[in-house]
């Protein structure tokens, strides 16, 4: 079967499985927009190749597939970097075509031309520049192969005009060693060595945590943590990046450890004497100063990436393999730590003296920011997806929400992008169209990719967004406070510049407002009623509110400042 | 990169360089991909040689004399391994290595000072490669330390053009290698 390079894309995607592309078509990338028309697969058009990216990203988080996203070259392919970046600091699965110049035009400045490999080298798994139609199915199957397996990652798949035009006779690889990668073993057999180690520094350890990171969403390991941590009674920890991987209603779980993590968890890591990190990366918004992070503490790493492996903090037993491979193994071996009475009493001290507390919101407003995620958690169905930006807003969702199951909350770890929100929970929505998927949002994230709700109502995508709209850059502004002596630059943003109701209205969307506690409750109500088309509040809070507890950038965990509230007596 | 060249003084005092050897499939950007991890993460190269391995079209042969302290050895090879391109890593250390390399240089001479080439040549190892009315060019194939003397000993000659290839290296034999 003679088929265009471009058929032959959109039939390898299909046979991928691929459901949904994420894209916006231009010159280069344009004779694969003309079999999508002929194909299964579902195309959202996106109005900024950004939110192409993101969208993919939220789709790949919410539903564990890979996401996909399609633009063109030169400009489109420049504008999806950044979530390719992201992608790839939070080891998102991800492929990603760019159009690319004719193969004879390429290196001579051609209109839209640009160096989309050579761009991305450094923030992808892997990239290829396609040289011939031949290989089109062999190179999308290896894209697939390398983003899905072993630590996940964004692939970009850049072809050149001539090629998508050119014809090939169609063929597909059958079996992994037709993708010829001589290079790329994901598979690597437990070490037993290290197992046994491992199950002897557990015998010996009596402040054990479980610091769960990203790794154990993406090793599907939720099933294996829970039966490991229940049986050992060893508390859990887990990353921002990891939310929804252990239940948050569990008596074991202490929530999330680093910057703006519960007290608890912070203080647990650092008293603890064995750190069992699964799937986690020591990273710097966790560890604060690293010299002084969790001082007594062994650690066992379990990481699919060996590169992991004591480039922060050295490790006692490294562990090269999927998460739920270890804690079976693990849990096979009956690795059980010593008794726990005596840490979880003092775990529970630290539990009843800090708790996650904020002012009492007053009836006229303005609204406290983490009332108004209680409020809309308290009201949102079960399995409800939660998405957010970057700043004041994310962390509070994450210390505000109950997450009790993988996938449900989408966001913007290692990167820390700005306006990942609502395009990734457009994604998410698409992902999954049986959950409802709720926005939790800052006003300046909102306005980097808010355009993306266009696409959103256009597409039939009901997604919910809550805009916690304080008028400035929170985060920024919370640094300044504290930080900067009260020497606000550049952070004040201004609450109806934008007119958040009225720019909603403009996308085909609902809005609303919300001043005070009795419009925040009617509003929540209100968008809970509305499955049609998306609905965005801008809910007013207070921009004097700051996110506790906060270990300052570089000082040490043990140097934790949690919310006034709780200051005086012993801290 | 670093910005000084390995001009590495024969015996330099703690063995800090370290020489991988490394397979990759000869694909374009390979090399780009090389440097860029190289060049984002920090790690140092103080040179590199490539080749195609074993008379085999598919694979090309890297050899990159790293600098072990600019990052811990197993970091850089842990994170070179991850490049979907790299098939193999041999790490080798100085003592277990069969390492040489090639200097080429072009003198001016004059009939006072061609004798004087021709001396150091001479004592030194390196072959006459290319003769005219007004300049020799001299080559060395030796040990780094080697190449080291003869550069050293071309020093007292003025408007030298030199050119050193960088190390190639392989496992010294008898020896194991680490994988």
């Amino acid at each position: 079967m003679q088929l265009t390079g471009a058929q032959a894309l959109i039939k390898s995607l299909e046979r991928e499985g691929v459901d949904t592309i994420f894209g916006l078509p231009g010159g280069a990338i344009l004779p694969v927009y003309d079999p999508i028309l002929d194909s299964s697969i579902r195309h959202i058009l996106v109005r900024h190749e950004q939110g192409a990216g993101h969208m993919a990203e939220g789709y790949a988080l919410a539903t564990g597939k890979p996401g996909v996203a399609m633009v063109t070259s030169g400009p489109g392919a420049t504008n999806i970097v950044t979530p390719i970046g992201n992608a790839h600091m939070d080891s998102t699965p991800l492929v990603v075509i760019t159009g690319q110049v004719a193969t004879a035009a390429i290196g001579s400045d051609a209109f839209q031309e640009c160096d989309i490999t050579g761009i991305t080298m450094g923030i992808t798994k892997h990239n290829f520049l396609i040289q011939s139609a031949h290989e089109i199915p062999r190179v999308v199957a290896s894209a697939f192969y390398l983003a899905t397996t072993g630590r996940p990652g964004p692939v970009l798949i850049d072809l050149p005009k001539d090629i998508s035009q050119s014809t090939m006779e169609w063929w597909y690889p059958e079996t992994i060693e037709e993708l010829d990668l001589p290079g790329y073993q994901p598979e690597i057999p437990l070490d037993n060595d290290a197992l046994a180690l491992a199950v002897e520094l557990i015998s010996r350890s009596e402040r054990p945590v479980l610091y769960v990171g990203g790794g154990t969403l993406k090793s599907r390991a939720s099933a294996e943590l829970l039966v490991f941590a229940e049986r050992t009674k060893m508390p859990v920890v887990t990353t921002l990046m990891a939310r929804g991987a252990f239940p948050d209603s569990h008596e074991q779980h202490l929530g999330m450890p680093g910057m703006h993590g519960m007290y608890s968890a912070v203080t647990a890591l650092q008293k603890s004497d064995l750190l069992i990190s699964l799937g986690a990366r020591f990273d710097d918004r966790v560890t604060g100063q690293l010299s002084s992070f969790a001082a007594d503490a062994k650690i066992i790493h379990v990481d699919i990436d060996r590169a992991e492996f004591n480039k922060v903090r050295r490790a006692d037993v490294a562990m090269q393999t999927n998460v739920a491979i270890a804690l079976r193994a693990l849990d096979e071996a009956r690795a059980t730590p010593q008794n726990l009475d005596v840490w979880w009493k003092e775990i529970r001290t630290w539990q009843e003296r800090y708790p996650l507390v904020y002012d009492e919101p007053s009836t006229d407003g303005p609204l406290r920011p983490q009332h108004v995620i209680e409020a809309i958690a308290r009201a949102a169905s079960p399995g409800t997806i939660v998405a957010a930006g970057v700043g004041q807003h994310q962390m509070w969702a994450s210390q505000y929400w109950q997450f009790e199951e993988p996938g449900t909350w989408v966001n913007s770890g290692g990167a820390g992008t700005m306006g990942f929100g609502v395009p990734a929970a457009i994604g998410a929505k698409v992902g999954r169209p049986d959950r409802t998927v709720w926005c939790i949002d800052g006003d300046g994230c909102f306005q980097m990719t808010a355009q993306e709700l266009v696409t959103a109502r256009s597409e039939g995508i009901p997604i919910k967004v809550a805009i916690l709209n304080n008028a400035y850059l929170g985060m920024v502004r919370q640094w300044q406070e504290m930080f900067y002596e009260e020497r606000y630059s550049e952070v004040y943003l201004s609450a109806d510049l934008p007119d958040y109701v009225k720019w909603a209205e403009a996308m085909g969307c609902v809005g609303l407002r919300a001043h005070t506690l009795e419009e925040m409750h009617a509003v929540i109500a209100q968008a809970n009623q509305i499955n049609d088309v998306p609905v965005v509040i801008d809910f007013r809070t207070d921009s004097s509110e700051k996110v506790f507890p906060m270990v300052a950038s570089g000082a040490s965990n043990d140097d934790i400042m949690v919310h006034p509230l709780l200051r005086g007596g012993a801290q | 990169m670093s910005p000084e060249p390995f001009l590495g003084q024969s015996d330099p005092a703690p063995v800090r360089h370290h020489i991988l050897s490394v397979l990759v499939e000869n694909k374009a950007g390979v090399l780009a991909r090389i440097a860029g991890l190289f060049a984002r993460r920090g790690f140092n190269i103080y040179s590199l040689a490539v080749a195609p391995a074993e008379g085999n079209a598919r694979f090309s042969r890297v050899t990159i004399v790293v600098d072990a302290q600019s990052a811990p050895l197993e970091q850089i090879v842990a994170q070179l391994d991850k490049l979907v391109n790299v098939v193999e890593i041999t790490d080798l250390a100085p003592q277990d290595a069969v390492e040489r390399e090639l200097l080429l240089a072009t003198l001016p001479v004059d009939s006072a000072t061609r004798a004087d080439v021709l001396e150091v040549a001479a004592h030194t190892g390196a072959s006459i490669v290319d003769v005219n009315a007004t300049s020799v060019t001299v080559m060395l194939a030796g040990t780094p330390g080697a190449c080291d003397r003869l550069e050293r000993a071309l020093e007292v000659f003025s408007d030298v053009a030199l050119q050193r290839t960088g190390r190639v290296a392989l496992p010294r034999l008898g020896q194991t290698a680490n994988a």
